[in-house]
């Protein structure tokens, strides 16, 4: 189902094509991806697991998982969050590993000429810690190529349709949709590079990027590579977490506040932090019903101001409380629900059914680090930044020189401060191939005090404490 | 229980820095009810009056004027945690006049009587739209004022509308 009415969003009317799922039509809209046309069409199991043959569905939406691949056009495993759905497509559900139709011949395994992209900077990721760092080093005169594997530019800005806090350097009380809209418009007056449906697939020493380009192998040469590739949500264990309608909460936001389709009829939120309580608001916004929020812990971790717009909406926010399980055929269709003791136990006869279809996780983002560790930048372990991140320098700089990171990839924060840190390492990256300047040392500064002023308070302390770990850490 | 808030979402009176009685009586003035150090300023720099201010470091939370503030409104729309609401107890009848930030759709109309709740989204009373501002300045927030009986002028905190 599509939304039509939205207080936030306008879903103009696109131009309509059609493409086949396991043999019926599925009418979609230019600009769909695959697996938002197909939710869009009601439908949700997408493939079905590799031994036990039980349903899949989508999960993440951003390409970062492997819960949507589908055979698409005779090409199996394909991710079908990030494809955008095209006329005449053929698109078929996938039942365990997939298999190549083809006969691979001898011809198919000639060597091809690779062709090869230069540039100065390259940066992994269009979100606002990779575009910040776009726009940054351009205006210092970098040449810059920056790459996302999505179709669309911005990262999780897109689906961002509240207003941000801040300051007015920070593009404060804008909705993070428009500061997606800003920050495109300012790469685009700066000549920046952007490509889209490109996926970076390995790092080789130094700086040289290999790179698969709409189904074409691609090798970019660059001085400087920024990694700006975000993170992923986390999974929750429980008994039917793998049950289609079981989405990441970021999975919801970018089905609907990106492909404008009515993602559920009824859900149960788990995770009380910010994400969580901000995505439950978007879904009453969206028209659709939130039953209850859940959160393990005894306090609410997002900010008193989001909990409470949702909670004088009618939605109770149940902390001490957990999921126990998600029950269902092919598809969710309602879950169990219990109080937590101050030691993490259930307690018993407070289990209780709610019917919904649809359970939305909100526990957690892990920074989507894997490049830098096959680069070989030394990784440590940092449970306040979300786990496993790059050591980095003052000015974002990885153990390798000249590899930097910026955003969540480089620890959990918001957008703030991924574009902060964006525009550090892009700044950085110029100094580092051309030399400083007073006017870089000024710039540099200012961000560094920007930073500072985002991470004071209480709701600063994790960073702070990762950082200081990071600080620690003997390289 | 102290910072109940924390385990509900719901804040309590108490935990408001609530504008006097007498200068509700003069007319509109806001309630910020913002109570936790979250990095934001645009309540401080959009009010012309100067009426909202943050001292030192820009998590600090943000103070009212009373006497300055002459209850425009701006501050409400421009609040990005939707987070501001203003209250006028000057009109007769033991009415007031609740104006609160909305961005649901469709919006109500001036006239319609609407179902009024509370912090905790429990149902208090009936209101009655008197006015709706929505102009592109503030980028789909819109304001929502509407009359309640008075005993519930600090306390009602959001709408919903008896038709869809």
């Amino acid at each position: 189902m599509r939304l039509r009415k939205h207080p936030i969003l306008e879903f103009t009317p696109k131009k309509e094509i059609q493409f086949t799922f396991d043999g019926k039509r599925i009418n979609a809209y230019e600009g769909d991806t695959v697996a938002a046309a197909l939710h869009a069409a009601g439908i949700r199991t997408l493939s079905h697991s590799l031994k036990l043959h039980h349903p899949r569905g989508l999960f993440c939406a951003i390409g970062k998982c492997s819960s949507c691949l589908m055979e698409v056009d005779g090409c199996p495993n394909v991710k079908t969050c990030l494809i955008p759905a095209r006329d005449g497509m053929t698109v078929k559900s996938q039942d365990g590993w997939g298999k190549f139709p083809a006969v691979i011949t001898e011809r198919d395994y000639k060597r091809k000429e690779i062709p090869t992209l230069e540039t100065d900077i390259a940066i992994v990721g269009a979100g606002p810690a990779g575009l910040s760092a776009a726009i940054y080093a351009a205006r210092l005169g970098a040449r810059v190529l920056v790459m996302d594997e999505n179709h669309l530019v911005g990262g999780q800005l897109i689906k961002q349709t509240h207003m941000f806090f801040g300051s007015k350097d920070h593009y404060a009380k804008t909705r993070g949709v428009n500061i997606g809209k800003l920050l495109r418009d300012q790469c685009n007056e700066l000549g920046i590079e952007i490509l889209t449906e490109s996926s970076v697939i390995g790092y080789y020493h130094p700086h040289q990027l290999a790179m698969i380009h709409k189904k074409q192998l691609k090798r970019v040469n660059a001085q400087k590579v920024i990694v700006a590739t975000g993170a992923s949500e986390n999974m929750l264990s429980f008994p039917g977490n793998d049950l289609p309608g079981v989405y990441g909460a970021g999975a919801i936001q970018t089905l609907m506040n990106v492909y404008g389709v009515k993602p559920a009829d009824k859900v149960l939120m788990v995770g009380a932090g910010n994400i969580g309580v901000i995505v439950s608001y978007q879904l009453l916004q969206a028209g659709v019903e939130v039953s209850a929020v859940v959160e393990a812990l005894p306090t609410i971790g997002a900010y008193q101001v989001h909990a409470s717009k949702l909670v004088r909406c009618g939605v109770d926010i149940l902390t001490s409380h957990t999921i126990v399980k998600a029950y269902g055929d092919e598809s969710v269709e309602g879950a169990t629900i219990a109080k937590l003791d101050d030691k993490w136990n259930i307690v018993e006869g407070t289990q209780r059914d709610i019917s919904v279809d649809t359970i939305c996780l909100s526990v957690g983002l892990n920074p989507a680090s894997e490049i830098l560790d096959q680069a070989g930048c030394q990784m440590v372990y940092i449970p306040e930044l979300g786990g496993q991140v790059a050591k980095v320098d003052d000015n974002m700089e990885t153990t390798i020189s000249g590899v930097y990171v910026a955003g969540d990839v480089s620890g959990i924060e918001e957008a703030s401060s991924a574009m902060l840190e964006g525009r550090m390492a892009g700044v950085a990256a110029v100094e580092n191939m051309n030399g400083s300047s007073k006017q870089i040392t000024e710039i540099k500064h200012e961000i560094r005090d920007g930073l500072n002023a985002l991470r004071t308070g209480p709701f600063g302390e994790k960073t702070r404490t990762g950082l200081k770990k990071m600080t620690e850490v003997a390289q | 229980m102290k910072n109940d808030y924390l385990k509900t979402g719901i804040l309590k009176l108490s935990d408001i820095d609530v504008p006097p009685i007498e200068r509700r009586r003069t007319g509109r003035v806001v309630m910020i009810e913002c109570i936790q150090n979250i990095p934001c300023n645009p309540c401080t720099t959009i009010c012309p009056q100067g009426a909202i201010t943050i001292e030192g470091d820009i998590t600090n939370i943000p103070h009212a004027d009373f006497n300055k503030c002459n209850g425009c409104g701006l501050c409400i729309a421009n609040c990005p945690g939707l987070a501001i609401f203003s209250v006028n107890e000057s009109l007769e009848d033991d009415i007031a006049e609740v104006g609160i930030p909305y961005e649901f759709s469709p919006l109500p109309e001036k006239g319609e009587h609407v179902t009024v709740f509370d912090r905790s989204g429990k149902e208090i009373c009936d209101g009655i739209v008197t006015s709706v501002r929505n102009p592109g300045s503030f980028d789909k927030t819109a304001i929502i004022y509407f009359h309640v009986p008075i005993e519930f002028s600090l306390n009602a905190r959001f709408i919903k509308r008896k038709t869809n």
